[in-house]
């Protein structure tokens, strides 16, 4: 036991850098942070209700969690495709390829959001096309779509290759010489492992798309009770000076994040029991 | 018996080939289908933006990024850079220090705390800041009566900076770290040197690569970010309108050359971005494989 603390306490800095740590996040996050549960309790229930419970901002949240639950599905399906070329196909070009995945996240989403709408317009360099096919991209739902399929891209390819690169080639060759086909092989043996890393891929480009504000704005058009995403519904009342109405919305989203967070924790642990089973 | 076997070595000697094939036009396929859809969803957008942003020549591209107001937000934006990412970096280290070499209660949360502005919208972390640095927040009456104006000014535009990109350094050190266990800077403590001589010669030479890699993702999102900066700047010209906000000012007014040529300059920065990256990789490949 006292051997044991006397280990722990070789390296020096645990004050001050838990003092670093706790004070910086306190002041600039969770203080800060703390205030949307102050300011929207000064609604009471009645009027928290009403606020985010009126149609405008009811269809706002349907807006914001519809086209981010189907780019984060999009997201999924592609994602675990591209990792797959990634890890277990090479080709010309795999290193370019491998580092424009990342553009989402070094791209401004401001430069992403005029770029997605001015493509996608109805004359746009890809919007005609559509346009031939009668279908609206830009300023409709399927514009919010389109952006969140973009800045949510990264998150699954990034999470799903390590896992890739980690799975044993001696367990499928194994199951190859049982006489398993290679579908056998992908759903029985590699889809079951990678389906933890999958679902926490799923989930943040979810918590991602329900919050983005940037890249959407411009290509959503910001129609009220059509494109309007609830990112929006905040700065609106926050124009018109209705800090309350504006808190109220961030809380039921801030609630929806957290829970999101919770999942993706879970998940990770998930994961990380079946890495050990796998050892 | 003897048959048996020969059945099932003409089996092995079989099948080989009847993957190879198979996986061969899967592959094709797949290979197709993936340069399809990185080109439409990647390729096109970030080509598109350089094709738009000299589409009236190099003489409206220029005028665009030079004349005083994209200098103003040039300025601004390097400036809440120059301060966020530092700062950001300190608190990096000093968060991944404590996860990574002290067990203490708590610790989970704290690292749940520490991820917590990326699953935030942008545009909350604004009205948040808003909330508790404005006239009629906790702290706003305080900073008034000091003469200290952080709302619609570059001290908000910085702590709002700070809030979205916190996360970054720490993400990155705290796996590296991790992986790298504390026994070297035990053993550089207890042959005698000091806290700061360890940090310096054991884990910042073991860190470094990690280190960049979170300074330069801090660094690109400090530089885009919109939706928080957008809240709380106010949006007054040449005062405090960062490089996106002013892009978007151009966009709304219909100047969209203009619009795309202060965007290139950011996209030329990602492209940067995302070269270093490339680039750090390579080495800890490199270095891996030697």
């Amino acid at each position: 036991m006292k051997r044991k603390r006397r280990k722990k306490n070789v390296l020096p800095g645990f004050g001050l850098t838990m003092g670093i740590t706790t004070m910086y996040l306190s002041i600039i996050v969770l203080i800060p942070l703390s205030m949307v549960f102050i300011e929207s309790s000064k609604l009471g229930w009645q009027g928290f209700i009403e606020v985010v419970t009126s149609d405008r901002v009811l269809h706002a949240y349907k807006i914001s969690f519809l086209t981010a639950f189907s780019a984060a599905l999009i997201n999924a399906v592609f994602g675990l495709m591209i990792a797959w070329v990634l890890v277990r196909y090479s080709f010309p070009g795999k290193r370019l390829i491998d580092g424009l995945i990342d553009l989402p996240f070094a791209l401004p989403t401001a430069v992403a959001g005029i770029a997605l709408t001015t493509l996608y317009a109805e004359d746009g360099w890809i919007g005609q096309f559509f346009t031939l096919l009668n279908i609206k991209v830009a300023f409709t739902p399927l514009g919010i779509t389109v952006a969140l399929v973009f800045i949510g891209l990264p998150f699954v390819v990034r999470i799903i290759q390590p896992v890739l690169e980690n799975i044993e080639k001696e367990v499928e060759e194994a199951a190859s010489s049982l006489g398993a086909t290679k579908k056998q092989i992908f759903t029985k043996v590699i889809f079951p492992e990678l389906l933890p890393s999958l679902l926490t891929g799923f989930s943040l480009a979810f918590a991602r798309g329900i919050g983005e504000y940037g890249s959407v704005i411009f290509i959503a058009g910001n129609m009220p009770m059509n494109t309007e995403i609830a990112p929006l519904m905040i700065m609106t009342k926050l124009e018109q000076f209705d800090y309350a109405g504006a808190t109220a919305i961030a809380a039921v989203m801030l609630v929806v994040s957290f829970l999101c967070l919770i999942i993706i924790n879970l998940l990770q642990k998930w994961s990380r029991k079946h890495e050990m089973q796998g050892e | 018996m003897a048959t048996d076997l020969v059945k099932n070595e003409g089996k092995h000697i079989h099948k080989p080939t009847a993957v190879k094939k198979e996986t061969n036009w899967t592959k094709r396929v797949l290979i197709t289908v993936m340069f399809l859809y990185l080109s439409i969803f990647l390729l096109v957008p970030l080509v598109y933006i350089f094709v738009k942003a000299f589409e009236q020549g190099s003489g409206v591209y220029f005028a665009a990024i030079t004349n005083s107001d994209a200098l103003d937000a040039i300025k601004l934006t390097l400036l809440v850079t120059l301060i966020t990412v530092p700062l950001n970096t300190v608190f990096g280290i000093a968060a991944a220090w404590l996860i990574t070499r002290f067990q203490f209660k708590g610790k989970q949360l704290l690292l749940s705390l520490i991820e917590l502005p990326f699953a935030v919208s942008p545009v909350i972390a604004g009205l948040v800041l808003v909330l508790f640095f404005g006239p009629r927040g906790v702290m706003g009456p305080l900073f008034s009566e000091l003469g200290i104006k952080i709302l619609f000014s570059t001290p908000g535009i910085v702590i709002a900076t700070m809030f979205v990109t916190l996360p970054f350094v720490a993400r990155e050190l705290i796996p590296v770290m991790q992986a790298q266990g504390k026994a070297e800077e035990e053993a550089a403590i207890s042959l005698g040197a000091s806290g700061w001589q360890m940090f310096v010669r054991v884990t910042l030479p073991n860190i470094k690569w990690g280190l960049l890699y979170g300074m330069i993702l801090c660094n690109a999102r400090a530089i885009g970010e919109f939706g928080a900066v957008s809240v709380i700047s106010g949006r007054i010209r040449g005062m405090t309108n960062t490089m996106p906000l002013h892009v978007e000012i151009l966009y709304n007014e219909y100047q969209f050359s203009a619009a795309f040529a202060v965007a290139s300059l950011m996209s030329l920065l990602a492209i940067l971005t995302l070269t270093i990256k490339a680039w750090i990789e390579w080495r800890a490949e490199k270095q891996q494989t030697a």
